[in-house]
């Protein structure tokens, strides 16, 4: 019975051995000198392994008697996960390095974090939920901090450290009055327990365990720390933040919802979607009088946040497939905006005021060229594909019967239209200022424009991005 | 009363008296020492539950050594507890109004508390008629196999953590050299000298 259990589970022990053997090696020989080497090959082990998964079978399959679910959805958020970790660990190199950041713990760490995140996607079991969630929080706090010598990181790590512990409080209270309703933690055992109606019991612990994943994926009003943590904390670590982790939690709030509570599901829709138009207006607005472009990035998250949640509040298989292909193209346009912000320097220092960009396209014609794709994209301009994200979880809302909520995100988007446009404004239209560096490594370079080609070219048929969530939705909702 | 009930309720009575008094004495090692006896007395309620590797876990592991830790740390720091006191004093109306809300969603939460039929069943023993520490052992490294290892990489990630953001190398401190000390010769690094009474060297 092991034996199998471990080869369903094998693609995170191989992560996990990888990461020991790693970190054992670079104690014993040259410590921080092999980092950037081992960036290197994590990310080949990341593509690797996320090859490897997206090849494998499309059957659902269970370990250690369901508290570990294998299925189709489990590997799409796994892909994405595992593809956008070896983006960011490519990207952070160089700047690591030339700031004198890049210690060999970074890439052990990051792997350990996405190993979390892929026992999050895959749980069955509020315990293994947990698990992965702290395994994978636990790792993104010391990264946070990783510039030990500036208050900003250390600030951000602290304050991520702390609120973080309050939301897994709040999740676990939610966990426990779950697990005294039903009596057990497999969420096959938590959906056969609610379906004769939701008693008060475990609609408490819904809407705790609700507070909690709100938190992970920083949904309003659960969102104050992002803005300050993702300042204070190195760019690259603030690219991996916005990536990766909110794949996994978006997906792991959608394998609740789900799994566990997938025949109350009127109890949650009112929740998420009160999340969702919260998170929408709110990341909207607020953005306005930002200056600071990775706040500006964190409010802009928060948003798209809510446009997901949108999808999810649906509560339907094409709800579900909305959310995935959202985080899809999420991921990729982020993964574009940070290669941007990363090589924003002035003498060599990062600069993150959105005034530096002033008349920037004179400059860098092609650079600014594919910012304004990517910022039009993210805006949901026609008819970049950040357009066709929106427009999926815009009819997933419709269809779903949430008409007022579909109204709302328009609303919500053209409002968050404003502050894209005036960092477009500034870099066609502005006045002239001191120029940025003319820098930027070739990787910076080429994520910047690998992704703004596929905001252009992936609306004749999102890379076939559409069937394959469809196919990950339909093994989730059923 | 039976004698189980009349243990319980001395327990729960001492637990949330201890929990009580933790938050609220002024001296932090008064705070510490409450600490412990709410523990204990949450050991004893996991006794009366039938969990009794939990009960003596709880004891060894909390008791024993984190509050003793939990001692040494407020003892050793020159924390002004006073002045952390004050701060909170200006939040106290706002959180006094949090908590009472939460109590009274609590208490309509418990005051209709209902199980699923089928939780008993659930709930029960995975393994029958043996005791605690056995029971565990039969399904830690098979069923829960997963989550114990995970529980393990997230030690893991802890003290990398603690090592990453607090070991700083310094260069102008000595450091032991065990090979040099192991290839010392003792004919070279010291020499005998026979003094002579009366005489010095």
């Amino acid at each position: 019975m092991i034996g199998t259990d471990l080869q369903i589970i094998l693609p995170e022990i191989v992560l996990s051995v990888f990461a020991m053997v790693a970190l054992l090696g670079a104690v014993y020989t040259t410590k921080d000198k092999a980092a950037g080497l081992l960036v290197w090959g994590t990310a080949g082990i990341f593509v690797i392994v996320g090859l490897w998964i997206g090849t494998t079978g499309d059957e659902t399959r269970e370990a250690f008697a369901g508290s570990f679910v294998d299925d189709g959805f489990a590997r799409f958020a796994k892909v994405l996960i595992l593809f956008s970790a070896a983006a960011i660990l490519l990207m952070s190199q160089e700047y690591l390095a030339r700031r004198d950041l890049l210690r060999f713990e970074y890439p052990v760490l990051v792997t350990l974090a996405v190993v979390g995140m892929m026992v999050m996607v895959s749980a069955g079991d509020l315990i293994a939920l947990y698990m992965g969630l702290e395994l994978q929080s636990l790792a993104l706090y010391v990264v946070a901090s990783l510039r030990r010598d500036s208050v900003k990181s250390t600030e951000a790590g602290l304050k991520y450290f702390v609120l973080g512990a309050l939301s897994s409080g709040l999740l676990l209270y939610g966990a426990s009055l779950t697990y005294g309703y039903a009596g057990s933690t497999l969420f096959s055992d938590i959906v056969a327990s609610s379906v004769d109606g939701v008693s008060l019991g475990l609609l408490f612990g819904l809407v705790f365990l609700c507070a909690g994943f709100a938190f992970k994926v920083s949904a309003a009003p659960f969102h104050m720390w992002t803005p300050d943590v993702y300042e204070g904390a190195p760019t690259p670590i603030t690219a991996f933040f916005a990536t990766a982790p909110k794949v996994a939690a978006m997906a792991l709030f959608g394998r609740v919802m789900f799994d566990a509570f997938g025949v109350v599901v009127a109890d949650w829709q009112q929740i998420v979607a009160f999340l969702s138009v919260v998170s929408m207006f709110l990341g909207s607005i607020a953005a306005i009088g930002q200056r600071n472009i990775k706040r500006l990035m964190a409010y802009s998250s928060i948003t798209h946040m809510g446009f997901a949640l949108m999808g999810l509040a649906a509560g339907t298989v094409l709800g579900v497939q909305a959310m995935l292909i959202y985080m899809a193209i999420y991921v990729v346009m982020n993964l574009g905006t940070f290669a941007f912000i990363l090589s924003m320097e002035k003498d060599g220092m990062p600069v993150t005021d959105i005034d530096a960009l002033q008349m920037y396209s004179a400059r860098e014609p092609l650079k600014a060229l594919a910012m304004l794709i990517l910022l039009f994209s993210l805006a949901g301009v026609p008819p970049l594909v950040g357009f066709f994200g929106k427009l999926y979880v815009l009819r997933a809302a419709y269809d779903g019967g949430l008409a007022w909520l579909a109204v709302a995100g328009v609303v919500a988007s053209v409002i968050g239209a404003f502050y894209y446009l005036r960092i477009v404004y500034f870099m066609y239209f502005g006045e002239e200022r001191e120029p940025l560096d003319r820098n930027g490594s070739p990787v910076l370079w080429g994520v910047l424009m690998v992704s703004a080609a596929i905001m252009v070219f992936g609306v004749i048929n999102l890379f076939g991005v559409e069937p394959l969530a469809a196919a990950a939705a339909d093994t989730l909702v059923n | 009363m039976t004698p189980a009930a009349f243990a319980f309720y001395c327990f729960a009575v001492a637990a949330l008296g201890g929990g009580l008094m933790t938050v609220v004495s002024r001296n932090p090692v008064h705070s510490v020492l409450w600490l412990i006896l709410t523990f204990l007395s949450s050991a004893g309620l996991f006794v009366l539950l039938g969990a009794e590797f939990l009960a003596m876990l709880l004891m060894i592991v909390y008791v024993g050594a984190v509050m003793v830790l939990f001692l040494f740390v407020v003892m050793m720091l020159d924390v002004d507890f006073a002045a952390l006191k004050g701060e909170m004093a200006k939040y106290m109306p706002l959180a006094l109004l949090i908590g009472i809300i939460l109590l009274m969603q609590l208490a309509l939460a418990f005051g209709v508390w209902e199980f699923d039929v089928g939780a008993v069943e659930r709930a029960a023993n995975p393994v029958e008629d043996v005791y605690n520490t056995q029971g565990l052992g039969l399904v830690l490294y098979d069923r829960y196999f997963l989550l114990f290892q995970l529980a393990g990489l997230i030690l893991l990630v802890a003290m990398i953590g603690a090592i990453v953001l607090t070991l700083r190398h310094r260069s102008d401190v000595k450091r032991q050299n065990v090979l040099a000390q192991m290839y010392r010769d003792p004919a070279k690094a010291m020499e005998l000298k026979d003094v002579k009474p009366g005489q010095g060297l």
